[in-house]
């Protein structure tokens, strides 16, 4: 080989051919994984089983995976460079003013939502499954709003979070049967009680970090849950309770007629969205409280003694902060909210049972405040639309039937798409929704900081 | 006494099962430092695929129950860990580096996911299958209550014990191992020192996929049912074993599966049914709460 030689650059692979073999290979694993498990259904057939072959399925999927990492191999992910990816955050200087409007925009629609609901659909009737879907909606941002000060603000990961909103729909449910009590007076009490039991969780694992805590505080979930089962004299088991007794406007019922009936008394017909909207607004309000508290606590010493027990455990401890104190408030107050959400939910319903509160309650609890960024008050608003309200919108995939058959039921694969979103959304933006803060000390000008300068705690 | 050894063959066996899947979240923890949520349901995968192929090879005319066996463990095995090894592609290494929840979100809706996956296809009613090893020795029959001990019994723990003894070797005495420690140890001095550490980590994914493929096929022989939300409670108890050990420790992970399913199987013979997961729970806070990193965890030193 002589000096003069030039500089052979190692040849470009070809991309086609990369995007092919890469394709080739995912549909292969695709093939693989689903040809036993969906390409051979057991059906139980006297005393044994037989088999419901579905190859066809089995194909298309491995087609699909095949068509679809090849287009994606050769657009998107295209010039892929390894190392973190920059996440664009801010929005054009000529856009800003959209930030402010934001906020009153919001909030207005949020006030006026279900009568825009009402006023779209064209009735009371066809209006109460979307005035159902907001308030099933705000159920989840209060939780998520109460989640988000223990985990997104204190930094401890809490996986039982469920538990305190089981508290509180019990002690509400429980009350209100045995004692008669009206649901104001239930309200606080259920958010008191669900507090206790925060601060009694916190007790024990004041010691505990990281994913020990985690694992403590499922475990707490799933013991609530298991007593909730089984003292059957207490709770009623797994049947549930039944009956509970629907708060009132001021004294006046939601019934067709009589002396103390809502619609008599405003003088406009009787409707059953009335009560549904007065949860809403119930809904709504005690979510501005929550979000009120959130916000002003931020600036209060006990806030700031959260997120600084967030970002250094010890240099905490160093300068005299109460460790102990910190974390007790900050799983009380996350409770107490639980609590109120609970009971909100208790209340709506007129049923609960121990069904409701499993496992992936505080999953998806747990899923809203991560997806939508941390310790970010308005992700929690975005992600709890897009979760709960956008998988309760695949209810509505009917006219996929048109497509695949009349055996098609899409309703089975809403919780399959459910997690996939979860997936997805993570990979895409693992900062959450809303990958800004805004810090609650700061000298001369506010500005908002990437999430990437935020710890995420150590519990 | 003999009631006490019963309980005591049955806490064995089903902590045999709890340890087998620990692992795979004590592996995976040490390595990457994350909660493996979707690991419950690669077992419960693999319980499903173990019945495909049961039912598969016998429809085919496969009746010799030990070759029924050997082929079942080995297909399970497979397809299990080709399951792990995508799950972590999917779902776990685009987050590598990234914050702590970030991946144990993903990883919850990978359990989402994979749950509802079998549900559809395989429909979501309690699938019962006959056990393969039937028959059992007795002894005290001339007591009061004579001790059962079912040849399902003594094939899992024997499986057990010859799975353990294999990974023991393949995490101490191969180069593999020896990256996993390594790796364990500080991940980027590893991949400074040429330990391919995506390789790594993605095998430590498939080893612990079978591992849970092998619990999973034992745990169908033994107790003859399963169904896609098999891998819920059963996960919880192997992960709350691994915590109970020590997480990271791979000894830790079979003493706290032995241990929680000891527990489980005698607060249910002696004291209630009902109570018996409040009871390992309660028993796993109080064990933290003396011993917060666990039976034999390394405490973990913070470095300021």
């Amino acid at each position: 080989m002589s000096t003069t030689d030039p500089v052979v650059a190692p040849a470009e692979p070809n991309p086609v051919l990369t995007a092919l073999r890469d394709a080739a290979l995912w549909a292969a694993i695709t093939l693989l994984l689903t040809g036993p498990v969906v390409g051979l259904g057991t059906v139980a057939s006297s005393g044994t089983y037989v088999f419901v072959q579905r190859w066809g399925l089995v194909l298309s999927m491995t087609a699909i995976v095949f068509v679809v990492r090849f287009l994606l191999m050769m657009t998107i992910w295209r010039d892929r460079a390894p190392g973190p990816r920059k996440v664009v955050a801010d929005l054009p200087k000529s856009l800003e003013f959209l930030r402010e409007l934001f906020i009153p925009v919001a909030v207005l629609l949020a006030f006026s939502y279900p009568f825009i609901s009402v006023w779209l659909t064209g009735g009371m009737t066809t209006g109460r499954y979307w005035i159902d879907l907001g308030v099933l909606v705000l159920t989840y941002i209060l939780l998520g709003w109460g989640l988000n000060i223990v985990v997104g603000l204190a930094g401890l990961l809490d996986l039982g979070y469920v538990a305190f909103y089981a508290v509180g729909a019990y002690t509400f449910a429980l009350l209100s049967l045995n004692f008669d009590l009206s649901f104001w007076v239930c309200l606080p009490i259920a958010g008191v009680i669900a507090a206790m039991w925060g601060v009694l969780l916190g007790f024990p694992v004041l010691r505990l970090r990281g994913d020990y805590l985690a694992i403590v505080t499922l475990a707490f979930g799933e013991i609530i849950r298991l007593v909730l089962i089984n003292w059957r004299e207490f709770t009623q088991g797994a049947s549930g309770i039944n009956r509970i007794p629907r708060p009132g406007f001021f004294g006046l019922d939601f019934v067709p007629s009589g002396p103390a009936s809502f619609a008599q008394f405003f003088g406009i017909p009787f409707s059953p969205v009335h009560r549904l909207i007065f949860f809403y607004y119930v809904t709504l309000v005690l979510a501005f409280v929550v979000l009120l508290v959130t916000i002003r606590l931020r600036r209060l010493p006990i806030g700031r003694a959260w997120e600084a027990l967030r970002e250094d455990e010890i240099a905490c401890r160093s300068l005299g902060i109460s460790v102990v104190n910190t974390k007790l408030t900050a799983f009380a107050l996350g409770a107490m909210f639980g609590g109120f959400a609970g009971a909100v939910f208790a209340a709506r319903q007129g049923y609960i049972s121990p069904q409701d509160f499993t496992f992936l309650q505080s999953a998806l609890v747990l899923a809203i405040v991560v997806l939508g960024g941390l310790g970010s008050n308005l992700g929690v608003v975005f992600s709890a639309i897009v979760l709960i309200g956008g998988v309760e919108l695949l209810r509505n995939l009917g006219f996929l039937k048109q497509i695949f058959g009349p055996e098609f039921d899409p309703t089975t694969y809403r919780m399959l798409i459910f997690g996939l979103l979860m997936v997805v959304i993570m990979v895409w933006r693992p900062r959450g929704l809303i990958s800004s803060r805004s810090p609650s000390v700061f000298l001369k000008e506010k500005k908002t900081v990437s999430a990437e300068m935020v710890h995420e705690g150590r519990g | 006494m003999e009631y006490f050894l019963q309980q005591l063959i049955n806490g064995v066996t089903l902590g045999s099962i709890y340890g087998l899947i620990a692992i795979g979240y004590t592996m995976v923890y040490g390595i990457i430092g994350m909660i493996n949520f979707a690991h419950g349901d690669i077992f419960m995968v693999s319980t499903m695929i173990s019945l495909v192929f049961i039912v598969l090879l016998l429809t085919v005319g496969i009746t010799s129950v030990p070759v029924i066996l050997f082929l079942l463990l080995i297909a399970s095995v497979l397809l299990t860990s080709l399951y792990g090894w995508t799950v972590e592609r999917m779902a776990y290494r685009p987050l590598r580096g990234s914050f702590r929840l970030a991946p144990l979100i993903s990883a919850i809706g990978m359990s989402i996911v994979l749950q509802n996956y079998v549900q559809n296809a395989q429909g979501a009613d309690k699938k019962a299958f006959p056990t393969l090893i039937p028959g059992y020795m007795r002894f005290f029959e001339e007591g009061s209550f004579p001790v059962i001990l079912q040849y399902s019994q003594v094939a899992v723990m024997v499986v057990t014990v010859v799975v353990l003894v294999i990974f023991t070797w393949l995490v101490t005495r191969t180069s593999l191992g020896r990256a996993q420690r390594a790796c364990e140890q500080d991940l980027k001095m590893a991949s400074l020192l040429g330990v391919n550490v995506d390789r790594t980590i993605s095998l430590t994914f498939v080893i612990g996929a079978a591992l849970a493929a092998v619990a999973g096929m034992m745990h169908l022989l033994y107790y003859g049912v399963t169904d896609f939300y098999a891998g819920f409670v059963v996960g919880i108890k192997a992960f709350t074993a691994a915590v109970l050990g020590g997480i990271g420790s791979l000894p830790g992970a079979v003493l706290g599966g032995l241990t929680i399913g000891l527990i489980e199987t005698f607060f249910a013979g002696y004291v209630s049914v009902d109570y018996k997961d409040v009871a390992a729970f309660s028993i796993l806070a109080i064990v933290l709460i003396f011993l917060p990193s666990g039976l034999l965890g390394r405490p973990e030193v913070e470095k300021v």
